[in-house]
Order: C-alpha cells, then sequence, then structure tokens
C-alpha cells in the first residue's frame, strides 16, 4: 500500500478500496519500523494522525469529496501547526508549539488532507545535507550512509522510503530540488509568491517558496491545486489566477524548446550524472522537444549573491527569537545581554550562527552599499539573463545538483565546499522563478535529478514536461533497497 | 558675544487607525497590557505584516495638508535593534523613500505675523511596545499594547530661533492634524511626542554648533521648558569656554531639568535594509488627487474665511479656527442667528468662559451649537436684550430647554409696547422729583449721564425686561 501514488490513493479512496484510517495506520507502522533507520521525522503524533483519518473517513461516508481527504501527507516542521510543536529542526523552538495554523496547513486541512507528522530539516532551513539538524542528521534511503540533501531532508525521505505517499517542502536556494533529486522523487518549488509564506518560519523573505515532494510530476500537480493562491495576509503572494494544475499533463511535448545551458554542463559536473542527464534530454528530444544550446553567462555570479541576501535577511528574521516570548530562554539570566547571548548561543547550532554573523557584517554601516545593495543589484541581471534566455526557449533544463548524494559528515568542515552544491538551484530562487526536479537515472547507486526551469508561474508547462518524461521512463518509479526489503 | 539657538524638531505623530499598521489588532488605549497583541505583534514564527491602507492615506493627507510632495513609490525598511519591546528585533519604518518629501509649514505667532519653517520629510513607523520596570521586583514587564501602533514622524528643518516658535508650529501641527482627523493629538496618552534638537552658535554665523537631542517630551509646556533650560546649559558651558557633548538628554518634568541619559553613546548601526515582507508603496494620481479631494478645510484657509466671510478680527478668525470642531460650532450658531459677529462674541465669552470655569470640552457642552443660534436670533429680533440673555443662556447651560421655552416659561420677553412703557415712565419720574429738578437744572453734557438713572428705575421696575432702546427714545422725549 505505501508504493500507491497520490492519484492512486484518492482514487482508491474514492472507490472505497481502503479506508483512511487503513493506510493511515499503514504508514505510521513504516514510520515506526523504518524511521530509525531514516530519523525522517522529528515529530509524529499516532493518536492526532488516527483521530484525523477516521473523521474523514466518517466524512466520506457523509458525502463530502475534499479534493484531498482522508489523504496522508507528512509536513516539513517549518509549516506552524496549532497544537503541535514546530521546531524548525532547532534548539530555539523544541519547546515552541504555535496556536495557528500556516496558511498552507489550513489548505491542507480544508482539503481533508491527514497530517502523519512533522519532518526533519536543517535548522532554520539552512544547508543542503540536513546534517543541522538539532534532531540529528537524516538518512538517504537509498544508502544510509549518505546525506539526504537538505534541507527538506526528511521530507525527501520519507517519501522516498514511502513513510508518506507526499510530504510539503521548502526552498529558499535548492532546499525542495536538491534533497528531492537526492532521494528520486520529483520536487516543485513554485514561483516565487505562488505558495504563501505565512506560517511559515521566515529563512530569508524574499527568497523562501514552499512547495510540493511527492513520487511524480502528477501527484505534485495534485498537492500545488490546493497550495497555490494569493492569501491576504502575505503581502508577497500573487495575485496571479490560479490554474488546474493537472489539466495540462498530457499535452503533447512537440514544439516544445528546451534550453541546455553550457554553464550547467561545465567544470564540476560528475560524469555519470552528466551523462544520466544527457540520456534524459535525448529522451525529451524523443517526445517531440527541441534542444536548444544556450548560455546563462551569470551562472557564477549566483552563488555570491546567494550568500549576501539570504544570511541578510536571515540575520535580522532571526531577531525574534531573543528569549523573550517563546522558544528557549537560557536558566537564570543576570541581565538583557546574558538573556540575549546565552539564549542565542545556546539556541542557534553553528551554520545558523555562522550566516547570522555574514549577514549582519553585510548589512553593517560602510559595507551595505558593497554587498546587500550590490547583491540585490546583481540578483536583477541574473533574473534579466533568465527572461533573456526565455525569449528563445520554453524551459531551462539541466542537472539538479553536481552529483549524487555525498556520505554523511564528507563536507561537515567546508561549509563552501557545501555552498557550492547549490550551484545549480540558487539562482532559480534569485530570479523568482519556477524550477522542480525529477529522477532521471541513477550515478553511484544512488539518483541523479534532471532540473527543469520555467518562466514565471509556469508551473503548468514544467509538470507537463516532467509529466510527459515519468510517462515515458520509470525512473520515477524506482525504489531504494531499503522499502524493498521491507516491503514483504 | 551674542548666541543664536537652533531648533529643528521630530514629532511622532500616532495616526488615529482603528487597527495596527501592520496587523488587524485595536489601537485603543488604556487596555489591560497584552490584550490588544496578536501573534503578528508578539512577532510570533511566521507572521507576517500586511500594511494598513488607512494609515497610508493617513500620512498622504499630511502630505498634502503641508504641501509637500508625496514619494510616488516609497519603501519601507527594517530598523534593527534589540529591545525586549521590540519583538521581531527590528522596527519597519522607512529610511530611503519616505511617503511624504519635503514641504513648508506656516505658523502663525502670538504677535499676529507669520513664520514659515520646512518640512524635511514625514515617514510611517510602528511603534515599539512599553517595558515596566515597577512592580515586577527584579524584573521587567512587557506591554505589547502599543507595539504596532502607526506613527507618523514628522521631521522639520534645523528652522526655529526661539522656544515660542518651537511650541508654536507644535500647536500649529496639533491643529492641522486634528483637523485633517488623522490624529486624536492626544498628548497626555502620548499621540504627539516630540523630540527636540537644539542647538547655539555666535550669532551671524551659518555653521551649526554641536547638538543635543532631548527625547520624548510630552506636552507644550515641557517643550519650552525644556527649550529654556537646555539652551540656559549650553549657553553656560559655552560661555565659559566649553564644548557641548552630541548626547541623547530626557527631561525631567518634575525637576525641570534636562539629563543626559547615560546610555553609552556607542553610535547605533541599525542595518536598515528594505523590509522584504513588504511590497514598495506605489501611488498613481488618480489616488492622491482622490485623497486630495477628500480634505476638509484647512486651518489656515478657514481663518481667512472668517476674517474675509465674517469679517471678523485676525485675532477672532485665529480663536475660533483654532479647533476643527470650535470652527464648526462657531460656524453652526452664526448661521442660525445670521449675525456672525454677535455669534463670535458670545461663543467666545460667553460658551468658552462658562466651558473653562466648568472645565469642560467642547465636545460635552451642554447648549448644543443651534440652541445658542436660537438665543442670539432672540436678542436681535428684539424679544430680549443681550443682558437677559446671558441669564437665558444660564438657564439652558443648565439644561432647562430651549430659548423659546426658557424666555416663556421666565416670562422674560423685552416689554417694547410703547403705552405699558410710557406708563413706567411716568411713574419714576413722579417718584423721582428731586432728580427730575437736577436734571432740568443741568446742562446737555450732564443731562446725558443723569438719564442713565431714570433708565435704570425704568429697567428695574420692569425687571429687565424692558426695551433699552425704546426706554432712552421715551425717556428722551417725556423729560424734555
Amino acid at each position: 500500500m505505501h508504493d500507491l501514488s497520490l492519484a492512486d490513493i484518492i482514487s482508491g479512496l474514492q472507490a472505497g478500496q481502503f479506508s483512511s484510517t487503513e493506510l493511515t495506520q499503514g504508514y505510521l507502522a513504516r514510520i515506526d519500523e523504518l524511521d530509525r533507520q531514516l530519523n525522517s521525522f522529528i515529530t509524529v503524533d499516532h493518536k492526532a494522525a488516527l483521530a484525523s483519518a477516521e473523521q474523514a473517513d466518517q466524512q466520506r461516508a457523509a458525502g463530502n469529496e475534499a479534493a484531498l481527504l482522508g489523504v496522508p501527507i507528512a509536513h516539513k516542521d517549518i509549516f506552524c501547526t496549532r497544537g503541535v510543536r514546530t521546531s524548525c529542526g532547532s534548539r530555539m523552538l523544541d519547546n515552541f508549539v504555535p496556536p495557528y495554523d500556516a496558511t498552507l496547513i489550513q489548505r491542507f486541512n480544508a482539503s481533508g488532507a491527514v497530517s502523519l507528522g512533522k519532518t526533519n530539516m536543517d535548522e532554520f532551513a539552512m544547508g543542503s545535507s540536513n546534517e543541522n539538524s538539532f534532531y540529528g542528521a537524516v538518512h538517504n534511503p537509498w544508502d544510509t550512509d549518505r546525506v539526504p540533501g537538505g534541507s527538506s531532508g526528511g521530507s525527501a525521505a520519507a517519501v522516498a522510503a514511502g513513510l508518506a505517499p507526499a510530504a510539503t517542502g521548502t526552498d529558499t536556494g535548492g532546499s525542495i530540488r536538491q534533497p528531492a533529486a537526492f532521494c528520486g522523487i520529483t520536487g516543485l518549488k513554485p514561483t516565487y509568491g505562488r505558495v504563501s509564506r505565512l506560517g511559515m518560519v521566515a529563512f530569508a523573505s524574499s527568497l523562501d517558496q514552499a512547495g510540493p515532494m511527492a513520487r511524480s510530476a502528477q501527484d505534485c500537480a495534485i498537492l500545488l491545486n490546493v497550495m497555490a493562491g494569493q492569501d491576504p495576509l502575505d503581502s508577497t503572494s500573487a495575485a496571479e489566477p490560479v490554474p488546474d494544475y493537472c489539466t495540462d499533463l498530457d499535452a503533447p511535448l512537440s514544439g516544445l524548446r528546451i534550453g541546455l545551458p553550457a554553464e550547467y554542463f561545465g567544470e564540476g559536473l560528475d560524469a555519470t550524472t552528466e551523462q544520466q542527464i544527457r540520456a534524459a534530454l535525448q529522451e525529451l528530444e524523443k517526445l517531440g522537444a527541441t534542444l536548444v544550446d544556450i548560455s546563462l553567462k551569470t551562472t557564477e555570479l549566483a552563488i555570491p549573491t546567494y550568500y549576501i541576501v539570504a544570511p541578510a535577511e536571515a540575520s535580522t528574521n532571526l531577531s525574534r527569537f531573543d528569549g523573550v516570548r517563546y522558544g528557549h530562554r537560557c536558566e537564570d539570566p543576570e541581565d538583557l545581554l546574558d538573556l540575549y547571548t546565552r539564549t542565542r548561543e545556546e539556541g542557534f547550532g553553528d551554520e545558523v550562527k555562522r550566516r547570522i554573523l555574514v549577514g549582519t557584517y553585510a548589512l553593517s554601516a560602510g559595507y551595505y552599499d558593497a554587498y546587500y545593495k550590490k547583491a540585490q543589484q546583481v540578483r536583477r541581471v541574473i533574473r534579466d539573463d533568465f527572461m533573456t534566455q526565455f525569449e528563445q526557449v520554453d524551459v531551462i533544463a539541466g542537472p539538479t545538483t553536481p552529483g549524487p548524494a555525498f556520505k554523511l559528515g564528507s563536507k561537515g568542515n567546508d561549509p563552501v565546499a557545501m555552498y557550492l552544491e547549490d550551484a545549480y538551484t540558487l539562482a532559480v530562487n534569485l530570479a523568482g522563478l519556477p524550477g522542480m526536479s525529477i529522477p532521471a537515472g541513477t550515478a553511484d547507486g544512488c539518483p541523479v535529478g534532471l532540473q527543469l526551469i520555467g518562466r514565471h508561474f509556469d508551473e503548468s508547462r514544467l509538470l507537463n514536461v516532467a509529466h510527459q518524461f515519468q510517462q515515458a521512463t520509470d525512473w520515477h518509479q524506482q525504489r531504494p533497497s531499503l522499502s524493498q526489503e521491507t516491503a514483504a | 558675544m551674542s548666541w543664536e539657538m537652533v531648533i529643528g524638531l521630530e514629532v511622532h505623530l500616532q495616526l488615529a487607525t482603528q487597527s495596527k499598521i501592520f496587523s488587524g489588532s485595536a489601537t485603543a488605549f488604556g487596555a489591560p497590557p497584552n490584550t490588544q497583541a496578536n501573534a503578528v505583534d508578539l512577532a510570533m514564527p511566521g507572521m507576517l505584516p500586511v500594511l494598513n491602507a488607512e494609515a497610508v492615506r493617513f500620512a498622504v493627507m499630511f502630505g498634502l495638508g503641508v504641501g509637500a510632495e508625496i514619494g510616488k513609490r516609497s519603501v519601507f525598511d527594517r530598523k534593527n535593534y534589540f529591545y525586549p519591546d521590540l519583538p521581531k528585533g527590528y522596527q519597519i519604518s522607512q529610511f530611503e523613500q519616505p511617503i511624504v518629501g519635503r514641504g513648508e509649514f506656516v505658523i502663525p505667532l502670538a504677535d499676529g505675523s507669520t513664520h514659515t519653517i520646512g518640512i524635511t520629510r514625514a515617514h510611517l513607523e510602528e511603534d515599539a511596545g512599553k517595558s515596566l520596570h515597577e512592580d515586577f521586583q527584579g524584573q521587567t514587564g512587557i506591554d505589547l499594547n502599543r507595539a504596532g501602533t502607526p506613527l507618523l514622524e514628522i521631521v522639520t528643518e534645523p528652522d526655529f530661533r526661539s522656544a515660542e516658535q518651537a511650541v508654536a508650529y507644535l500647536k500649529s501641527l496639533h491643529s492641522l492634524v486634528t483637523y485633517l482627523g488623522i490624529s486624536d493629538g492626544n498628548m497626555a496618552e502620548g499621540s504627539m511626542r516630540c523630540d527636540i534638537n537644539l542647538s547655539l552658535r555666535p550669532s551671524g554665523t551659518d555653521e551649526l554648533g554641536t547638538r543635543t537631542e532631548i527625547k520624548n517630551v510630552n506636552s507644550f509646556r515641557f517643550v519650552e521648558r525644556a527649550i529654556r533650560f537646555e539652551s540656559a546649559r549650553q549657553l553656560d558651558i559655552l560661555e565659559d569656554g566649553g564644548s557641548i557633548t552630541q548626547e541623547t538628554r530626557l527631561y525631567d518634568a518634575d525637576r525641570d531639568e534636562t539629563r543626559s541619559m547615560r546610555s553609552k553613546e556607542v553610535a547605533n548601526d541599525y542595518r536598515y535594509f528594505p523590509e522584504p515582507d513588504l511590497l514598495p508603496v506605489v501611488f498613481d494620481d488618480a489616488y492622491i488627487e482622490a485623497v486630495r479631494q477628500s480634505l476638509p478645510e484647512l486651518p489656515r484657509d478657514k481663518r481667512q474665511r472668517f476674517a474675509d466671510e465674517y469679517e471678523l478680527s485676525d485675532y477672532d478668525a485665529a480663536v475660533l479656527s483654532d479647533s476643527r470642531e470650535l470652527a464648526d460650532y462657531f460656524e453652526t450658531v452664526a448661521k442660525h442667528c445670521g449675525e456672525a459677529k454677535i455669534a463670535a462674541n458670545w461663543v467666545q465669552v460667553e460658551l468658552l468662559g462658562q466651558l473653562n470655569k466648568a472645565d469642560l470640552p467642547l465636545s460635552e457642552c451642554p447648549v448644543p451649537a443651534p440652541a445658542l443660534g436660537g438665543l442670539i436670533a432672540r436678542i436681535t429680533d428684539g424679544t430680549i436684550s443681550g443682558k437677559i440673555a446671558k441669564q437665558v443662556f444660564e438657564a439652558m447651560w443648565n439644561g432647562e430647554g430651549d430659548a423659546d421655552a426658557i424666555i416663556e416659561a421666565k416670562g422674560l420677553k423685552q416689554v417694547s409696547d410703547t403705552g405699558e412703557l410710557e406708563s413706567m415712565i411716568d411713574e419714576v419720574i413722579a417718584e423721582s422729583p428731586d432728580q427730575l429738578a437736577q436734571y432740568q437744572a443741568a446742562d446737555d453734557g450732564k443731562r446725558k449721564k443723569l438719564v442713565g438713572y431714570f433708565v435704570g428705575q425704568v429697567m428695574k421696575r420692569s425687571k429687565g425686561q424692558a426695551n433699552p432702546q425704546l426706554v432712552n427714545q421715551l425717556l428722551a422725549k417725556k423729560l424734555s
């Protein structure tokens, strides 16, 4: 049962093949059995999950036909959930139980979805390996010695291992796409502003975007239908109309122009990964698409620009964690300064502190113009670079990451090597574009992700391309041996 | 050496919106601590600001009211610093692109002249909460009711040269913002707080001296006193050959002095940067024009109109246009009685006098404007004399009804019946042979004085109700 797609689960529940209670019990049992190896969940509330599954079954019997009625999913622990601890992977919020739901959670609740629990993540979404969690590292189900990617590593590992049919994630510089690639699942970062940020713990406000992580493009489309839309309480959410993302899935790819940036296939790209990506692109060509060689000259600017903008915004977004109103508070503070410094010293991990320092520096008097202001200018140049390319192509494609999942601990002491992991994904956030990662082969026994980048609010086209690819290939149906062993 | 005082003011004006600038919490004053603070005000994780359109409109109204440039595109910024009553660890304010740019303000001074000062800018920002250091032995209480209350910070050029000018500006500003209805102007509740930047320089020089900033002064009187104290303090130092330390000072009203706030004067680095949770505010001309059309008549214009239309003296026009409420009251009275000058007199002398005596604000005045107009109409149509009118006004003040009812009930109607008056005059003359003889013996000059006696007697006999003009006329005939 854990191998079902979201689409299968919805039709099975509708047809009465199984109940939400049975499904939920099944997933909870798998979490109990397998998550000790993966550590993909921070909080699992069996009672609450079963209660809402039972309620969904009753509602179905009463004629309720909400889109995700009774469908179990997992939520990244960055989304505030009323009455359920929301830690954001940090000691700072280890004791934090929000009295409100994020807009995204409200939307899932309204659609009848059952929450299985809250998934592990890099602290405050800062990381590319999920090693920066107060709750310990998450292990990649394809090889538990490897990282699942980050920061939405718990969501990716849980979906890949069949502990949940789908999960929510957030992506500030690649945090949906990179773990999706490492864990062999499908993940979509929508256009900035497509999904409300209200109730999502902020990392970098101008880059953060929530999105779906699932087994297939079709499943992502189903989830995005629930997630997308303007929120009057998020001023940066877009008024752009929301289409039915399932409508265009079956459109043929003939006439589609796919741009391949030379910079995404250059130095630093693992040879096997490149081979697999090129094979996947040929597959798309067979489906009717035209491959066009392009150049995104601003690619090398993405990492330095991102590592000014994101830490700068984070440094002030995280100021509210001061021990005064909620969250961690040091014991017996001597005075105000002691309260602040010890609370934050104890509550934040190293990577978070590093970024607060970098961001504070970048915004300081005398440095603002040289760093933050300049970075915002470069950001516009990066965006313009993409917009120019989109005049001649419909979609840009390349590898999601330079290589497959790396070993746990292998980059822990080298932040810059870790930052390079996101070389292909960061620019998409800086430009506010939608980006996707879909399974497109394996390298070294682990999945390889193909990244698709679209025009603003062109999620339908990305989902269409991904779905057509998945109709012709079965990479997205491959499962890690971890789950195969226990499936029997 | 003689010195010149140079003052610039920053006023934090609390805007009279129903809800906070970035959240739906109420802004009412005086609620129990933390009952007007929601998840946004508490800076709970994931909460986002949503800009209050009313606060923006109020800021634009102010800008148009001082003829300032309105920023077609204004941007909110984060001003970063840690303090327990600042929940987010940053204040959302405006730095490089404020909503209101340069403007001008003409201040009427007591001697009838005017002084024009420059408005540098005005920007929107949120207020912080309050730290309560008493009542919490060794700890600090935090009340976030005020956190997120919309403020308009109005900054002037260093264009003031005296305490009088500064106070006149503040009074004028108070009048303007209450006219516009964008603030209740209640200084005791902190709706208008003033920071004073003050320095001295040798008269005739252009360069600014080192200034001190006196924070958060919240009454006109305190502003005046703080300026007097601080300028004298600086003068003493400079005359002794010393130099002024640039610092923030506090005005202590109890001791009537300013003193250094003793904060370690580290240069604060607020790390301003554009608030990524809010979009820039962009206005089109139609919006600004619509706000302009909605502006009420401003104090300056009203004062001028009162002088022109009702032929009031500059002084009367200034007093009556001081607040929109009083101006409206006066105009209603004038319309109801048709005699603006008498109305102006009654409102200033009788009405304000009574209010003052009873220590009541105009809003709680027991005599509505149309009723006062009705009373004055009875004077002008000869029904009662001005003197009787004061008696009727007393009765109206005490809630005994409108003028006509009181005149009727108390039988106060003026006697204008010639026959009735003549017989009263005859009686008085008959009872006053000595005075009559005196009168007849006197020359014209003295007679004018002596006739007063007879008038007084007739008025007395009529219990004040005789029409004094008629009595005079009739007496003149009878005595000649």
